[in-house]
């Protein structure tokens, strides 16, 4: 095993340019519309993108998910319409997930 | 739809040390489930061959956990340097349309502001403070704040992992795995606006689940998104 404090020039380097391309990504979307022409359609294209995020972000996981997955999703989404707070529906979440992973 | 966008629009947002304060406040609860991450991602590092220092460097300057979770399991000597930054970007491309979504909340902030707030942007604080700007929060110090918080719990993680790792549990176990799954779900159900949003969501879904399986990394999220954009754009010219 290497020492804990150890750091390597090379390594050093490469991270860094890991953190250049990162930043690169979340600054660049952000800058580019900035200087886009706000049309209509540019306007109604950002207005559905963060629900299209979130859309695409959870598909997957729930068509690749089973019964725990399913009825945590159905509880959170519940959860989160009744009462609004996003710590009770994630609390809720993961609570029914963890319970029906255990009893499945 | 194009009248709540007005409304952003003619209302400045604030960048002040209560957004900053509220942000972590609010952070804290998903950071923790993020350092659940930073647990996995510790350990992976240490035995890919990277020390604690350079693991926390990681954690400190990237701040992706997919891209650096996917970058230590390729970690080789000779480093594969190229493969490494490609995948990075690829891995990280997402981040580009958060970044877009962010753009209407941001776009009165200085630019030191701006810029120095995107840094901490990571998926569980973007999807906390679109919720928190939905819903008439007028200080994006908040997004700032989760994120900071996130950042400093990101690397505190890393390095307990990479010191302790095998004395760790795997933290699928506690179900963390729910926690970002869980928080867009949440978001979602605060964008759903009725019939107008059927299509350009199922056009998500659809386009995500099936890039999913035939694309690598995180490609499902950009495809799916743009999908839904696409609809939506399609909707309002009909």
């Amino acid at each position: 095993m290497r020492e804990a404090v150890v750091l390597d020039p090379t390594v050093v380097g490469v991270i860094l340019a890991m953190a250049v391309v990162t930043y690169a990504t979340k600054a660049g979307g952000l800058w580019l519309v900035g200087r886009v022409d706000r049309s209509n359609r540019v306007e109604a294209g950002l207005d559905a993108l963060p629900g299209a995020v979130a859309v695409a972000f959870v598909a997957p996981v729930l068509a690749d998910g089973g019964v725990p997955e399913w009825s945590a999703a159905a509880a959170t989404v519940v959860v989160a319409k009744r009462t609004g707070n996003l710590l009770a529906s994630l609390t809720v979440g993961v609570a029914v997930v963890l319970a029906v992973r255990t009893l499945v | 739809m194009s009248k709540r966008r007005r409304e952003i629009d003619s209302e400045r947002m604030a960048f002040s040390g209560v957004g900053l304060r509220a942000g972590i406040i609010a952070g804290t609860p998903v950071a923790v489930g993020v350092a659940g991450y930073g647990l996995v991602f510790g350990i992976i590092a240490d035995r890919a061959g990277l020390s604690v220092a350079e693991a926390a460097l990681m954690s400190a300057t990237v701040l992706a956990g997919a891209a650096q979770l996917i970058a230590v399991e390729l970690w080789t000597e000779p480093l594969p340097v190229v493969a490494l930054l490609t995948t990075t970007a690829v891995v990280n491309l997402r981040y580009l349309l958060l970044g877009a979504a962010l753009q209407p909340w941001l776009r009165s902030l200085s630019p030191l502001a701006t810029y120095t707030s995107v840094f901490f942007v990571a998926d569980e604080n973007w999807a906390l403070s679109i919720e928190a700007f939905r819903n008439g929060r007028r200080d994006a110090a908040f997004l700032l704040g989760s994120g900071i918080v996130l950042w400093l719990l990101w690397i505190v993680a890393t390095v307990v992992g990479a010191t302790a790792g095998e004395f760790i549990e795997s933290p699928t176990r506690f179900g963390i795995d729910f926690v970002l799954p869980a928080l867009f779900l949440t978001l979602a159900v605060g964008f759903w606006e009725g019939r107008q949003s059927v299509l350009p969501w199922a056009g998500a879904a659809g386009v995500g689940i099936a890039a999913e399986v035939f694309l690598p990394g995180k490609w499902y999220i950009i495809c799916g998104a743009l999908a839904g954009v696409v609809v939506a754009v399609v909707m309002r010219d009909a």
